[in-house]
């Protein structure tokens, strides 16, 4: 007993060590108070924290990063408060979501005059007429990722996926839209269908594909390719620019028949406790030598006009990446769809997995 | 007087399960019977039975539970026994538990840059000749690091049933002339049994739901219960069917209380 | 006999070091120069040099360690006063539900716990932060404390109690020099396996923190998005020595007084 008493006080002087320790350690961070604090909610590494230090420098406030990992995360931390962010960063479909739910506001965009720099061709989408709540951050698109050395004739549209020249060789995201996107434009349909007979069309569509399916995976998907562990991959431009930056046997196409852009966008919670600061912020981020800095670091295609001149000519000029107007054409934006109809592409999606087995 | 400190101690411990057992527990059966419209229906738990996508899972999930189980028993009982014939067995104990202390994504990737198409491994047998083999995405694999990860949960319930034995007891019996493997069938193996229930309960349980390394691993050829859950979760924001899996969940735990409880059967003492 | 001794450590052995393996391999990459684990560029102490000067790394190795040790003592106090109690309890069924509502937490997917307990505490207003991830982890490691300690408390045998009690014994007495002692191999047992489960914890930490609050593995699933960082494995490498270290010197220190003392 008395051993145990020794043992429990020794833990508790440890602890009361260590509190002490991680207090010295934030207080030399964390001397502002709370006006001056502007708390982003990004995903995790998904801006150059040196623009970070430089936003603090020039305008006095004190940044608070924090990550999430999934737009739904997110989605369910902001839903139930208790926490406090100035600005996120979500994908178009969750802005929908977010402004049904009465979750963000409106953008005073006197605030923020670098909108001037962005390309119109990026602003006024479907998602958020006017950019009423949102700006554009990064953009992209959904394609295929191969490894030359592994593959013979690289495949340049989505039909390719299904010659059986290469079976077991392909990875598959897993992410219900995506896939289903894919099987649905190979039959002409629209990414956004809410017909059950094209979606159930589409998952007998996906089946043919077990054969070729090595595996299901998400974001590790990166570190698969960089490691030459698969021939093929269905991925997002940013993460295929990643990989590619590491491993130079890979390339990434964009189907010409069409696919899926992408929009992430800062949007300002009804939380949020300084709009002002996050305002500022977005400007800041604007500022087209700040927005090619970023781009340059995260490795996703700016929608900055104004930064396009900072960027490697081979940057702005890669197809892959900034795809030209004939492909751009047959780019489809995601919508937000009703839930139910959600639920039908989730739940076929779930059914192709366990087919694959 | 007794009866007060006797409640003083209780408290928390009734607190917490209170708070933190019924009343999450009351949630999730209540969202488990909410639609996608936030109406009270049983739809989840007719999806759950007739479509035969979630009986599969569920039937997969059992299996793999199983042999996870089976395996890390079979190397957990050995590895408990051993330990504790040692003189500085905390000490050994200790390293069978450090290796918890290395976060699992870390390991899981870890464990990738062993058995991939260039990993390790691989390696060794194009070194050998043998030349290389998929590894990773297979049932195999996914198993092994399954059961790498649920063994000290295994090794610890064991390895404390087999300390409390008396030594005595075994002397007594080997005095007797029994022989070693009888001592260890009739005197050990009994005596320990609660020490493998729990084992098995620490393992086979959250093995049912395991999720991330079906994915990484797994390559999302394994789909277990705890997976589809994550991804009503958290993917497709479908609570209500999430919670109703996790029903299911409870209820499987609370057969396999019912298998391994032997309060009430055991010896009296 | 000698044989057979042999042949047991060499099983040993080799379990040991199949379960070391993946960590040596983590440590091996944190002296590669490159940035990825595969492939071994050259050796370099550039991963170490970038943890020492990463604050914002270092203070949530301390928040991460703080929680697992109070989480783990906390919990494991009422952990085993629940493991007494429920062995007290005369009634068979209802402690067989009290010990099925223990185990509830244990096979509640992460998710699940982590949802509910988001829902509970904006429920009652609690600040997400540091309070609400400690409250969360005490709560998850409660019953595999129980777990722990419960074989233990079944085998201390109840003439022994009772013996004491004949001789006089307090209740208190007979608690702090019988049934601790009894079954002090189950509370260190919980103790270790509640700091694993603290510290490992992500899903459940994840939708409890909030307002700057971040834990190990908070911060590695972030960062993972991109692909683990070496920075991370040189700071696995740094926490595997320490905890080496600190298990060294408990046994050193353990071991050493006569053996009246302890078990």
């Amino acid at each position: 007993m008395k051993k145990l008493l020794a043992a429990i006080i020794a833990l508790i002087a440890v602890i009361a060590g260590l509190i002490a320790w991680n207090h010295q350690l934030t207080a030399k961070q964390s001397t502002t108070s709370a006006t001056k604090t502007l708390v982003i909610y990004n995903w995790g590494d998904y801006i150059d924290p040196s623009l970070i230090k430089k936003f603090e420098k020039q305008t006095g406030y004190q940044v608070d990063y924090e990550t999430f990992d999934s737009n739904e995360a997110m989605l369910t931390k902001i839903e139930q408060g208790g926490t406090r962010y100035d600005l996120v960063v979500p994908s178009e479909y969750t802005i929908q979501r977010m402004k049904k739910e009465h979750l963000i506001q409106p953008l005073n965009l006197r605030e923020i005059p670098n909108m001037k720099y962005l390309a119109p061709q990026f602003l006024n989408q479907n998602f958020d007429p006017h950019n009423k709540y949102s700006v554009p951050y990064f953009w992209g698109t959904l394609g295929i990722i191969y490894n030359d050395q592994l593959v013979k004739n690289p495949p340049k549209h989505w039909t390719d996926l299904w010659k059986p020249e290469y079976r077991n060789q392909e990875m598959l995201y897993d992410s219900a839209r995506d896939m289903m996107a894919i099987a649905l434009i190979t039959q002409g349909h629209s990414v956004n269908t809410t017909n059950t007979g094209e979606l159930q069309a589409a998952e007998q569509k996906l089946r043919g594909l077990s054969g070729n399916t090595k595996a299901v995976v998400a974001d590790e998907m990166k570190m698969y390719m960089k490691q030459d562990e698969a021939a093929i991959g269905i991925t997002y431009s940013g993460d295929a620019a990643e990989m590619m930056a590491v491993n130079h046997h890979l390339h990434y196409v964009v189907p010409s028949e069409g696919s899926n852009i992408w929009y992430d966008n800062f949007v300002i919670p009804k939380s949020a406790k300084n709009v002002k600061a996050a305002n500022a912020f977005i400007n800041f981020m604007l500022e087209p030598k700040n927005a090619a800095q970023n781009a340059k670091y995260v490795g996703y295609a700016t929608p900055n006009q104004g930064a396009m001149k900072y960027l490697d000519k081979s940057v702005t000029n890669n197809k892959a990446f900034y795809p030209d107007k004939q492909t751009m054409k047959h780019l489809q934006v995601y919508r937000d769809l009703p839930k139910k109809v959600n639920q039908e592409y989730n739940d076929l999606f779930l059914e192709f997995k366990m087919f694959v087995k | 007087m007794t009866t007060k400190k006797h409640w003083f101690f209780s408290l928390p411990y009734y607190l917490w399960l209170a708070l933190f057992v019924v009343a999450p527990l009351v949630l999730i059966f209540y969202q488990s019977f909410q639609g996608l419209n936030g109406h009270f229906t049983v739809q989840n738990y007719v999806n759950f039975a007739e479509s035969g996508v979630y009986l599969k899972m569920t039937f997969n999930s059992v299996w793999y539970a199983f042999l996870i189980t089976v395996i890390t028993l079979i190397i957990s009982y050995p590895v408990a026994y051993i330990i504790a014939q040692f003189k500085s067995r905390d000490f050994w104990l200790a390293l069978i538990i450090m290796p918890t202390w290395i976060n699992l994504l870390l390991k899981t990737y870890a464990f990738i840059g062993i058995l991939g198409e260039n990993g390790s491994i691989n390696n060794f047998l194009r070194f050998i000749g043998i030349g290389s083999h998929q590894l990773l995405f297979t049932d195999a694999s996914f198993m092994l690091v399954a059961a790498y990860i649920e063994l000290p949960f295994m090794i610890l319930p064991i390895y404390n049933s087999i300390v409390a034995i008396r030594p005595s007891l075994i002397n007594a019996s080997l005095d007797l002339g029994a022989s070693r493997w009888q001592t260890f069938r009739r005197v050990i193996l009994p005596l320990t049994k609660n020490g493998v229930f729990a084992g098995i309960q620490a393992v086979f349980i959250p093995s049912l739901s395991l999720f991330m390394i079906t994915r990484l691993i797994g390559g999302n050829r394994v789909i277990t219960l705890g997976t589809a859950i994550e991804e009503h979760f958290l993917t497709t924001q479908n609570w209500g069917m999430g919670s109703t899996i996790g029903v299911v969940l409870v209820v499987a735990m609370l057969i396999v209380m019912l298998l391994t409880d032997d309060s009430g059967k055991g010896v009296h003492r | 006999m000698k044989k057979r001794r042999t042949l047991s450590k060499i099983y040993l052995a080799v379990i040991l070091i199949l379960m070391y393996a993946p960590i040596f391999y983590l440590i091996y990459y944190s002296f590669s120069s490159g940035n990825t684990m595969d492939g071994f560029k050259h050796f370099s102490w550039k991963h170490y040099q970038a943890l020492f000067v990463d604050t914002r790394m270092i203070s949530i190795v301390l928040n991460t360690i703080i929680i697992a040790l109070l989480a783990a003592l906390i919990s494991t106090a009422i952990g085993t006063s629940g493991a007494l109690l429920i062995q007290h309890i005369k009634h068979r069924a209802w402690r067989q539900n009290v010990l099925v509502l223990n185990n509830i937490l244990m096979v509640s997917p992460d998710v699940i716990i982590g949802a509910s307990f988001l829902i509970f505490f904006t429920f009652l207003g609690i600040k997400l932060g540091f309070w609400s991830v400690l409250l969360s982890h005490i709560a998850f490691c409660i019953p595999i404390v129980v777990l722990m300690v419960l074989p233990k408390v079944k085998e201390l045998p109840r003439s022994l109690t009772d013996a004491a009690f004949d001789l006089g014994a307090t209740r208190w007495q007979a608690f702090s020099q019988v049934t601790i002692p009894g079954i002090m191999d189950g509370i260190k047992a919980g103790f270790f396996m509640a700091l694993t489960y603290s510290l490992d914890d992500f899903a459940v930490t994840f939708f409890v923190t909030g307002n700057g609050f971040s834990t190990l593995s908070v911060e590695i699933y972030s960062r993972a998005r991109q692909g683990i960082d070496l920075e991370i494995n040189a700071l696995s490498t740094v926490m595997f020595l320490v905890s080496l270290v600190l298990v060294y010197i408990y046994y050193r220190f353990s071991v050493k007084p006569s053996p009246k003392g302890g078990r």
